[in-house]
């Protein structure tokens, strides 16, 4: 079939080739070096184009797996993503990635298959309404009707996905524009009347942080992925030194800023650190770079920023006053903007006091768990992994308990170090994510640490460490439940641990071994120190079932309806 | 509070759906929304009467309407010196003997009568939505048995300095 295809192709009057080939042609053209997907029937000729393209391509055991391995793979490389789907099942397995992708603004080309153009909207085979159903979920979609318009199109979804603020762009394409003959041309530059995305800041507005900086008592920077986004964090750095302010970090911002420096608070929001909570409540500025106020950032609010001027630098003007009254608007990419504000005369206000009370709050509330001498606590596991990585690894996880316990225990030192699902909170989305991060950085340790549920939702993936050597370290943080769900159970719900125990698992040292990987098990710290150590020095990829201690808590915590000043579990 | 909110989109597959979906997404019912071809090929406009709970939401679906690839601009018009019209067809019971009464009772409102059957008459009145509602309030004793309405469209006034001001206005929101 490829043979006759290529021969079909070249023997083309006057070098036209199909729209297949002018797919690949064009995915060369953008440098794509690693496309993620499962073949299906209305891709086939586009994966026949493939066949000996010369691009490589990673084949996960369901489309979901693809997805959030592209995900991984932009967010260590900040690169664009591409992953291909079929029609129909094949697409509609993505809707979660291309979810998680646009909620946290990670830049991807997804490329659908779609029934022939004189069949669709007729419930053909294997068809689904793509363009309708990702509208929503998609920083922009195209529905190609020509052969013609593929190379136009795809030069533009590029440029949309990884310019502005970053997401996802889909492009639906009909089999037989696949199938017809065109020349292929790639435009060199695009237009679009209608996507102009503002990177360079207004002056005006910087000067006003400049100035808001030498009258503030009580400043405090909160630095979100946007930072990362724009490779700010030198500038971050640089900035935050020359002007004295502390630093907290979102979730997603964890990185843009090094975990150990002396100005950093730590995370805020609901499982964030006391002092940085307490920090942007107390607050007389807060000047926000790329972060978006979540409702998990902010908690109630009515209590937050109360006492504060707020700042917020952001490439994207809907997220500014979207949730919280903004005095000082800044449209712009973080870099810039932060660029600008170091050619500013800066002047650190009088912040002696402040800074005293928030080392004094560090000091007097750290992060804390109990041991108990027999189980093996998730705290003291992230601290191990933390210690025996030393802090250098590509960490990913899926959302839950541990999620949050590796947001708080292992310190990021450098930037695009961090892989997990923020706003969507997308179970199953770790495991995968690693198999795009480490082909993104494969000279890098991939860490994927996992929860007992949401690793069974996509572990199939296994099988593609062994098909594409990836020594991917899996650590499943097992407390035989849903944890997270769990503790809201026993903290909100008397208790009544409705369908969130799962005590019946997996051998996952045989299902390990079944994939033709190393399997481990740690039921103890010792165990446990022991097991990772080996899993890190050992080649290839290993699993390693951690068994933590069950019904262990996530705190401190806001919980829910309450301001970040209001936290529960502060100390022990 | 109702907001007249005029939209250029680039006249292409999906882009009402684009809209409508921003507004479904939030939960608005949009009151009426027409979409016609511009003075420029290529392009349309759209415009869009809603109700909104307060200024917060209003700058929210400003921005996000900008934020799609393909609207080009987007204006909130309704403080804006502007002239909004709507059509209304209103198929109204009338025995041929009251014709002439009810003639004389839409002769005020400048609409017409264009379309005559042995039972009912069918007028037509252009006009802003409250000339529309005072009309059809005052046809509704006659029995009204079909109506339709195309919805608002509006056009800001001429003048050079509401010209400018309306571009300063895009400008700022792409700005800010």
């Amino acid at each position: 079939m490829s043979t006759k295809m290529q021969t079909e192709a070249t023997a083309a009057p006057s070098g036209k080739i199909n729209g297949a080939h002018i797919l690949v042609e064009a995915l060369k053209a953008e440098g794509v070096e690693v496309i993620f997907g499962y073949p299906g029937g209305a891709v086939l000729t586009i994966y026949d184009a493939l066949y000996d393209a010369g691009i490589r391509h990673v084949l996960t055991r369901h489309e979901q797996g693809a997805i959030h391995a592209a995900e991984g793979y932009a967010r260590v490389t900040g690169k664009t993503g591409v992953v291909i789907a079929t029609s129909g099942p094949g697409i509609t397995n993505m809707i979660t990635g291309l979810t998680d992708a646009m909620m946290d603004s990670l830049p991807l080309v997804v490329i659908s298959g779609q029934v022939n153009t004189n069949v669709m909207g007729t419930d053909a085979f294997q068809e689904a309404p793509t363009v309708g159903i990702t509208m929503p979920i998609t920083k922009h979609n195209y529905q190609v009707t020509s052969t013609r318009d593929l190379p136009r199109i795809i030069k533009e979804a590029f440029h949309i996905a990884g310019t502005g603020r970053p997401g996802p762009v889909l492009i639906d394409i009909p089999k037989n524009i696949t199938n017809e003959l065109d020349t292929f041309e790639y435009p060199e530059k695009v237009f679009l009347r209608g996507y102009q995305p503002t990177v360079v800041p207004n002056r005006m507005q910087i000067q006003k942080i400049a100035e808001a900086i030498k009258e503030a008592k009580k400043p405090v920077i909160l630095a979100g992925a946007g930072v990362l986004h724009a490779r700010a964090h030198r500038e971050l750095k640089a900035f935050v030194e020359r002007v004295k302010i502390p630093v907290v970090n979102t979730l997603l911002g964890l990185g843009s800023f090094p975990g150990s420096h002396p100005l950093f608070l730590g995370m805020g929001g609901m499982h964030g650190t006391y002092a940085a909570n307490m920090a942007l409540y107390e607050a007389d500025l807060i000047i926000n770079f790329g972060a978006r106020f979540d409702d998990r950032l902010t908690g109630n609010l009515e209590h937050f920023a109360k006492f504060a001027k707020v700042a917020h630098v952001d490439i994207d003007p809907a997220e500014i006053g979207k949730v919280v009254d903004t005095d000082i608007p800044v449209v712009g990419d973080a870099r810039e903007a932060l660029k600008m504000l170091l050619e500013e005369e800066l002047v650190p206000g009088d912040t002696a006091e402040w800074l005293n009370h928030l080392e004094e709050l560090k000091r007097n509330y750290p992060l804390w768990y109990k041991e108990d001498g027999k189980t093996l606590k998730p705290q003291r596991l992230m601290e191990i992994i933390y210690e025996l990585t030393q802090g250098d690894a590509v960490i990913t996880t899926d959302v839950g308990q541990h999620q949050m316990w590796a947001a708080q225990y292992y310190s990021f030192e450098e930037p695009h170090r961090w892989v997990t699902s923020g706003g969507l909170g997308t179970m199953g989305f770790g495991f995968p994510s690693a198999i795009g991060a480490q082909i993104g950085a494969p000279d890098k340790m991939v860490v994927a640490i996992v929860g007992d549920a949401g690793f069974q939702m996509t572990m199939q993936e296994l099988a593609v460490l062994k098909d594409y050597n990836l020594p991917i370290k899996v650590v499943i943080v097992n407390n035989h439940a849903l944890g997270m769900v769990r503790q809201w159970q026993e903290l909100f719900y008397n208790q009544r641990y409705s369908e969130s125990l799962i005590p019946n698992q997996p051998d996952y040292v045989k299902l390990a071994e079944s994939y033709g990987i190393k399997g481990l098990t740690a039921q103890n710290e010792e165990e446990a120190r022991k097991a990772l150590t080996e899993a890190f020095s050992t080649p290839g990829a290993v699993l390693v079932d951690c068994r933590v201690t069950p019904f262990e808590n996530v705190f401190p915590m806001v919980a829910p309806g309450k301001g970040i000043h209001e936290m529960e579990g502060v100390k022990p | 509070m109702r907001r007249v909110i005029s939209v250029i989109v680039n006249d292409q597959m999906g882009v009402l759906n684009r809209i409508t979906g921003l507004f479904l997404r939030r939960g608005f019912n949009i009151d009426s929304i027409t979409v016609g071809k511009t003075e420029k090929p290529g392009l349309s406009r759209i415009t869009i009467v809603v109700h909104v709970d307060d200024e917060r939401t209003n700058e929210q679906i400003l921005k996000q309407l900008h934020k799609q690839i393909d609207v080009i601009k987007v204006v909130d018009i309704t403080n804006h010196p502007s002239v909004e019209r709507e059509l209304a067809m209103i198929k109204v019971l009338s025995p041929v003997q009251r014709r002439a009464e009810l003639t004389n009772l839409i002769e005020p409102f400048r609409a017409s009568i264009i379309d005559v059957s042995l039972e009912s008459v069918t007028i037509q009145a252009t006009g802003n939505p409250e000339k529309i509602e005072a009309l059809i309030e005052l046809l509704q004793p006659y029995g009204i048995k079909e109506l339709v309405r195309t919805g608002v469209t509006a056009i800001t006034r001429g003048s050079s300095e509401r010209e400018r001001e309306m571009r300063h206005k895009h400008e700022s929101l792409s700005v800010l």
